[in-house]
């Protein structure tokens, strides 16, 4: 007999089923129910941002180098798992071929970002020629804790694709999985947890976004909110966000890559530096 | 009337009045719309008078717009947008920015002086700091117009559009360059509203504009109080707002924009910390907490008013900022001697004044200097509180004005916890002998600008801008034009 899986949340590094102890049922095309899925509440949103909130200090001091050697670890994990990730999209109603392309693509983003992890501030900072003595330069920080509403239509590549620059670029984050395609979003988050990805870097919620977004919108220690176009809601959600200036990023795709997912996540921070100029020394030699 | 001003020891010098001349200045009785480079009368017929709040006599009167005039305004700004301004080359565009600031530079000292007279800033920050820094802002950006592909490799940089943009008192002319200069580099065309009490230099600045031979339409400047800022945040056809003033009306701005397809930066209010450590050159450290808080009355987004001492060289440094404080004259904007001018409205003065008293009823210790201040006009004395804890409303909220709340720490981590825990995030300064502590504190402080060693320092180059509610996007420097472009 089959050993069926428990699909829960993740927040703060464990796997703890809803406080509100509901559930909702997912189904397969032909009407059979998959799994039961936690119907995440708002306690569970606040709690994740607490979980977020505090792994912040760790990832975002975490040397360039090392977290893109942990974005390859990812990708090494989820390569291993493969398997398991077709089975998922399968049963969540698409082709086999589909379904490897699909792990294939997430797989390839996350070597994508890896490799950007120790660049982009490079790329994107600048030293500014003042006219005063002063080593003036800008450089990048980022944002904070951040909320990802996964994209609805894509169950790995979709998450994969928002995610992955947001802790590139140090942010920890709190992620709403796809409402009806939610088992990879799961099943990832037990492939961060052997990543060597900190606890509390990504805390992943399932259920239903209409309820747990605009909590996360509107909660005053979130930094910033990703989206794709999600028409009404998101104007919500943008009105919400106001409080506290959340910045809210929302993508026309879902799916997209590139060094502007990186740097749409990150604050622009200008140093003025005192240079000492004593005496009359200068270097016409 | 013969000034007095304590030496450093403690002989009194006498200092004569030495007013910048008015008579070179040209100003009009009254003033239009500026639509189309063309001097446009408000539909509304509504003007209202602009004041010198040093002396509360009227200077001009302003047109009031409203709905149908910033219609006016924003339709000429697509016109000029889609028939002349994108399709220059950047180089052609460049050409004119460069002009401007070239026009604005032969009549800094005309700016200058209707900055004091309109703001009630000193001259000498007029002269030295605000029209040199604006037509600086010009130039910097004149030569970006045709480089914006080096800017964003790759991203096919592309202009937004009509850009509306709404600015505040505090640094009138240099905001509207902070503004237009990177808007037009970009390939833009503008919709500028200046805040109701200054509007005279942007209105010069039009008229400069007009000289340049600037296309019609492409930079359109409309007057007016809060409803004319709102019927351009408002408008449909305008895609990007830019707006630097209060957080308070930033959030409502960013409300009304919600679910458009409207572009914002806001760069909004700040409570910046200033962070003295004991290794500090204690006297240079003085100077820069009296350009930190002092400077433009205190009326500056990054004002240093959160001071931080370390605890041992905290008794030293307040009584040397209290004897710095007793030879700040306060008085005429347009003496070159002043160093504190008029507070720019009796609203504002009102706003500090509620307060000082909110400090003092809180149980804050107060200490204002001791001299005289003019009997007419808006004007206030430097003040600072000491015995402030982070809990008093003087340490958390932005006051606007020349009030600095004082408090101490024992270690690094202890002020870097108090210097973040703040809504704002604008900036910092850190003042210490040792650059690998500058650097610590540089990069552990949420603030969008860093100073160390020094204060309240800007330059065209320099991005600025704010982390959390402080606002989002930069201005200035090669930053600053992403938010006027369209990446792809």
């Amino acid at each position: 007999m089959e050993i069926l899986k428990t699909y829960k949340i993740y927040i703060g590094g464990s796997f703890p089923r809803t406080e509100s102890g509901r559930y909702y049922p997912l189904k397969s095309s032909r009407g059979e129910t998959i799994a039961n899925l936690c119907l995440s509440s708002r306690k569970d949103v606040r709690n994740a941002v607490v979980a977020a909130r505090k792994a912040f200090g760790t990832w975002s001091e975490k040397t360039a180098f090392n977290r893109g050697q942990i974005l390859y670890r990812i990708a090494e994990i989820l390569e291993g798992r493969k398997g398991q990730f077709f089975e998922e999209l399968i049963k969540q109603g698409i082709g086999r071929k589909a379904a490897e392309k699909e792990v294939q693509a997430s797989i390839d983003c996350l070597v994508y970002y890896a490799g950007w992890a120790d660049k982009y501030v490079a790329v994107a900072s600048s030293v500014n020629p003042v006219s005063s003595n002063h080593f003036n330069f800008s450089t990048l920080e980022p944002m904070g804790v951040v909320g990802i509403i996964a994209p609805q239509e894509s169950s790995l590549l979709g998450l994969v694709s928002m995610l992955i620059p947001a802790l590139c670029g140090g942010n920890t984050a709190i992620v709403l999985a796809s409402e009806n395609l939610p088992l990879c979003a799961v099943t990832f988050a037990e492939v961060l947890h052997a990543s060597d990805v900190p606890g509390g870097v990504v805390n992943l919620l399932t259920g239903s976004i209409h309820e747990t977004a605009p909590v996360l919108a509107a909660h005053m220690d979130v930094n910033a909110l990703v989206s794709e176009d999600i028409g009404e809601l998101g104007k919500s959600l943008s009105i919400a966000c106001v409080d506290n200036l959340k910045r809210y990023i929302q993508y026309s795709s879902g799916i997209t890559q590139g060094l502007q997912e990186i740097i749409e996540l990150q604050e622009v921070k200008t140093t003025w530096h005192p240079i000492e100029k004593i005496g009359g020394a200068t270097s016409t030699y | 009337m013969a000034k007095k001003k304590e030496s450093p020891q403690g002989t009194e010098w006498n200092y004569s009045p030495s007013p910048e001349s008015t008579t070179h200045v040209k100003l009009e009785k009254r003033y239009a719309l500026f639509i189309n480079n063309e001097w446009v009368a408000p539909s509304s017929k509504a003007y209202f008078p602009t004041l010198n709040p040093a002396n509360e006599t009227v200077i001009s009167e302003i047109a009031w717009a409203n709905d149908k005039d910033v219609d006016k305004a924003v339709r000429a700004a697509r016109k000029a947008y889609q028939e002349v301004w994108s399709k220059l080359s950047g180089a052609e565009r460049g050409k004119y920015l460069f002009r401007i600031a070239r026009m604005m530079q032969e009549k800094s000292r005309e700016l200058a002086v209707i900055e004091s007279m309109d703001c009630g800033k000193p001259i000498r920050e007029s002269r030295d700091i605000d029209i040199p820094l604006a037509c600086n802002h010009f130039f910097y950006y004149a030569g970006w117009a045709d480089k914006l592909e080096y800017a964003f490799p790759t991203k096919n940089p592309k202009p937004l559009g009509v850009a509306g943009q709404i600015i505040p008192w505090n640094f009138p002319l240099l905001m509207a360059a902070w503004k237009i200069a990177p808007a037009l580099a970009a390939g833009n065309t503008v919709v500028l509203k200046p805040a109701e009490t200054t509007s005279l230099t942007a209105l010069k600045l039009a008229e400069i504009i007009k000289e340049s031979g600037l296309p019609p339409g492409v930079v359109n400047i409309v007057t007016g109080h809060g409803d004319t800022g709102a019927a351009i945040v408002n408008h449909p056809d305008i895609d990007k707002i830019a707006f630097t003033g209060s957080t308070n009306v930033g959030k409502i701005i960013q409300r009304s924009v919600a679910g458009t397809h409207k572009k914002t930066t806001l760069e909004l209010g700040g409570k910046s910390a200033n962070i003295i450590f004991d290794d500090a050159p204690i006297d240079q450290a003085v100077e820069g907490i009296v350009n930190g808080i002092f400077f433009n009355q205190g009326h500056v987004c990054c004002a240093g008013s959160r001071l931080f001492v370390q605890e041992n060289v905290a008794e030293e440094v307040i009584r040397k900022l209290k004897h710095r404080m007793e030879s700040l004259y306060v008085g005429d904007p347009l003496d070159k001697n002043t160093d504190i001018g008029a507070i720019n409205s009796k609203e504002q003065l009102d706003t500090i004044n509620r307060y000082i008293k909110i400090g003092i009823e809180e149980g804050a210790e107060i200490h204002q200097s001791q001299c005289a201040i003019p009997s007419q006009g808006f004007f206030c004395r430097p003040t600072l509180f000491i015995g402030v804890s982070q809990s008093h409303t003087i340490a958390q909220e932005e006051i606007f004005g020349p009030v600095l709340s004082i408090q101490t720490f024992r270690t690094v981590d202890e002020v870097i916890q108090k210097a973040n825990n703040t809504p704002y995030g604008l900036a910092a300064g850190v003042w210490t002998d040792k650059g690998s502590r500058i650097f610590n504190l540089t990069t552990q402080l949420k603030a969008g600008v860093v100073w160390a060693n020094t204060y309240n320092k800007f330059d065209p180059v320099s991005p600025f801008g704010g982390y959390k509610e402080s606002g989002f996007g930069r201005e200035g420097g090669l930053h600053g034009l992403g938010a006027y472009l369209k990446l792809s």
